[in-house]
């Protein structure tokens, strides 16, 4: 800690940091009184925003879940409706709830099992020197400067139905069997995260690559000498070794997951296939549509489903270094 | 500042004092003096209407969704010769992207709002009239009533019975087609749905596609909904339908779908991932025959094509499907309002000028010269000077005035929460996606989601 007294010089009883400070009780303190007020300070402005900018939110969601309040107005008692959003969501009465939980779901899978590796195959390849390493890690690593929205606007582009460049270039116009990878619910979802993983495999990448190039070399030295061979070398030595990155790497690829939302809202409002439960809040509660009682519902189902990624990355985050 | 100007009596209208007249300046003001005169004579119980409710000089502010270039210039316009016929009032306009306005619109009428703004007609607009979210506007009202018809006047009551609105413009939804391409093809117009879907087959066996049609904004296939509903069911069903007197698992809606789907396999390919503009592009490149839109359509038409496509541009009203409701002639013709907010800080200040901006909105002087900036809908004034009119804009007023049921469009018309993206759009989509199977557990589903939202 910064010596205070550059700053504000003591004053002749002014006791020096460290010293035990009788205080008016008769008890002593490590620290001097303008410490515990730097403290104080240092402690109690994030917490007040902390306060005001998350945990009132927070609260604030969960109060309104319980009403049917249409954001007009102050909230009387005739507005409370208990836990009937809660009963209407779960019972599968919405008839939107399920699948965007559904595609929640399938797009945590798709970024784990699909994009997630495919990022972390890329690193491994650029982290062996190979001729242009630099150039293949800025063109991977360019969508993710991009914003979600200039990404969602170029994979319409290519997307598009008729005046696509996927369509086109395939022939599929010309000869009347246009794939409508926007507009068929079955497949829409697929191409959103097409574009999605796009951009999420530059990012796993970077931050693989960060990881690998910390790895002690001598491992893998050690390694190649007890005559493992690089697919060994990866699976039983580096990759156990890289534990504190595959955990940020897993949670990162959840909380994406979880926040999905520009890419299908870009394209359709999210709707007809591309329903997610960020996109559900918001349709409900910020559009012309005022139901802030049940979007809020929503969104309290989102924060209970999101704790366990953000529970997960706090206590690898946290965690002393070994 | 010296005013150089002579004011009308009991008129907002101003000359040049040089007296530099024409034969017409002459008799405007012999005729408006006489007016004048005639109302001041007449008008003894009603203190000298306009005067009392309006003021000049002063601000005023306006929040507009008119985000696209064209008609924003042409608001900027309008508003610039309001600034000039008022007496200098300084109107500021704040511009909101369209649909970023009417998503936050409730946020934006509880917070801190411009004195006037946009809107529309309907439902729309009586339900922020309900909430105490606008101003009523009977005293202007009173002043203008008399340049607008029956139907008009209707449209701007809230639920109360007094006026929130002035209508600015309005267009029809009708079949519209390229006047060579179904020359070319010695295509004539179909009357009636057995017409109508041989023409569709027609089309198909030349090669076009028989109906332009694109949903991936979700909104407009609501159009189709709309017109079918009112032309099997009526008007009364359908109003009843958007309102939730009527039940949507129905078997009068079952069979909207059923006749729907007779022409779903005429549409556009891939119509989900299409918007409305390369809809209308198919139909602008002579690749469609038809499309069921909105009189916007033009506007389209001549920013992608040129005048010379606009002038192939031509409608006709939706067929007759043979039931006791073609005679109402109905169809969806959404009028465009501006309205006066309730919370604006400054409203108390500028309400004068503000209700002169709304008796201003009402002149057909106003409307004509905002049309020939921007066309693509019709003034609502009767005063509104209808040689300025295009051929299509003249057509488009004509089967507006011989519909005796007028609708504003399933958006406009029936709650903004099931109308959304989550309600309407979602379900006819779904619909939309396989229009041949049953239609039961959809209809269940959307009366569930009906009876889901609160009270309103």
């Amino acid at each position: 800690m910064a010596r205070t007294t550059s700053i504000s010089p003591a004053t002749a009883d002014a006791p020096e940091a460290g010293e035990l400070v009788a205080t008016r009780r008769g008890r002593y303190h490590v620290l001097t009184r303008y410490d515990r007020r730097v403290l104080a300070a240092m402690v109690g402005i994030p917490l007040l925003l902390d306060v005001v900018l998350i945990w009132w939110p927070t609260v604030t969601s969960i109060y309104y879940s319980l009403t049917n309040w249409d954001g007009i107005g102050d909230i009387t008692a005739g507005n409370f409706v208990g836990l009937s959003n809660y009963r209407f969501l779960l019972s599968g009465g919405y008839f939107q709830f399920w699948p965007a939980v559904a595609h929640n779901f399938i797009w945590l899978a798709w970024l784990t099992f699909i994009a997630t590796p495919l990022g972390i195959f890329f690193a491994v390849l650029l982290d062996r020197d190979v001729r242009g390493t630099r150039i293949y890690q800025s063109v991977f690593y360019l969508p993710v400067v991009l914003s979600l929205v200039v990404v969602g606007f170029i994979w319409e582009l290519q997307f598009s139905p008729t005046e696509g460049f996927i369509n086109n270039a395939f022939g599929l116009v010309k000869s009347g069997h246009i794939i409508d990878w926007l507009g068929n619910p079955h497949i829409n979802l697929f191409a959103v995260l097409i574009a999605a993983s796009w951009r999420h495999v530059g990012y796993m990448m970077v931050i693989y690559l960060a990881g690998l190039k910390s790895v002690d070399p001598t491992l893998r030295e050690a390694a190649k000498v007890d005559g493992a061979n690089e697919v060994q070398t990866f699976f039983r030595v580096v990759f156990p070794v890289m534990a504190p990155i595959n955990t940020v790497i897993v949670v990162l690829t959840a909380i994406e997951s979880l926040r999905a939302f520009d890419l299908a809202f870009i394209i359709n409002q999210g709707k007809n296939g591309l329903e997610l439960l960020s996109i559900l809040i918001t349709n409900n509660s910020i559009s012309e549509s005022t139901r802030v009682g049940f979007g809020s519902a929503i969104a309290v189902i989102l924060l209970v489903v999101s704790l366990g990624p953000i529970v997960a990355f706090l206590s690898q985050a946290m965690r002393p270094a070994r | 500042m010296p005013d150089d100007k002579i004011l009308v009596p009991g008129t907002d209208l101003k000359l040049p004092l040089d007296l530099n007249l024409t034969r017409r300046d002459v008799l405007k003001i012999a005729g408006y003096g006489s007016l004048a005169a005639f109302i001041a004579a007449c008008g003894g119980a009603t203190p000298s209407g306009s005067t009392s409710v309006t003021a000049k000089g002063g601000t005023m502010s306006l929040g507009s969704y008119q985000s696209d270039s064209v008609p924003k210039k042409a608001l900027a316009d309008l508003v610039s010769s309001f600034t000039s016929a008022n007496g200098g009032t300084k109107v500021n306009i704040n511009t909101v992207d369209h649909g970023t306005f009417q998503n936050q619109i409730t946020s934006y009428l509880q917070g801190t709002p411009e004195d006037v703004f946009t809107w529309f007609s309907g439902h729309r607009m009586r339900f922020f009239a309900s909430k105490g979210l606008a101003t009523p506007i009977d005293d202007v009202w009173n002043d203008v009533k008399s340049n607008f018809t029956e139907g008009f006047a209707n449209s701007v009551k809230g639920d109360d019975g007094h006026v929130y609105a002035i209508p600015t413009s309005y267009y029809p939804w009708a079949v519209f087609y390229r006047k060579d391409v179904f020359a070319a093809h010695n295509y004539s117009i179909p009357t009636n749905w057995d017409d109508f879907k041989a023409l569709c087959s027609k089309m198909k066996s030349d090669g076009l596609i028989p109906i332009a049609f694109a949903d991936k904004d979700g909104w407009p296939a609501m159009g189709t909904f709309d017109i079918l509903n009112l032309r099997m069911n009526g008007y009364d069903f359908h109003v009843g339908l958007c309102t939730g007197q009527q039940k949507w698992n129905d078997s009068k809606v079952t069979d909207v779908f059923k006749k729907w789907a007779e022409i779903v396999p005429y549409y556009s390919p891939a119509f989900a991932g299409l918007t409305w503009q390369q809809a209308a592009d198919q139909l602008l490149r002579k690749q469609a025959g038809m499309y069921l839109l909105g009189l916007f359509v033009s506007q389209e038409f001549l920013a992608t094509g040129g005048q010379a496509d606009l002038g192939q541009l031509d409608f006709f009203p939706f067929p007759h499907l043979g039931t006791q409701y073609d005679a109402e002639e109905a169809l969806d013709a959404p009028i465009d309002v501006f309205m006066v907010t309730k919370k604006s800080p400054t409203l108390n200040n500028d309400l004068g000028q503000a209700k002169a901006f709304m008796e201003f909105l009402a002149k057909g002087s106003t409307q004509t010269a905002f049309y020939v900036e921007s066309p693509g809908a019709i003034p609502t004034a009767n005063d509104a000077d209808q040689s300025k009119y295009d051929p299509l804009t003249k057509k488009a007023a004509d089967i507006v005035s011989k519909a005796k049921k007028i609708t504003q469009f399933f958006d406009r018309d029936s709650r903004p929460d099931f109308a959304g993206p989550n309600g309407m759009q979602q379900f006819l989509l779904h619909y939309l996606a396989s229009p041949t199977s049953s239609t039961t557990s959809l209809q269940a589903d959307m009366q569930k989601f009906w009876d889901s939202l609160g009270p309103e």
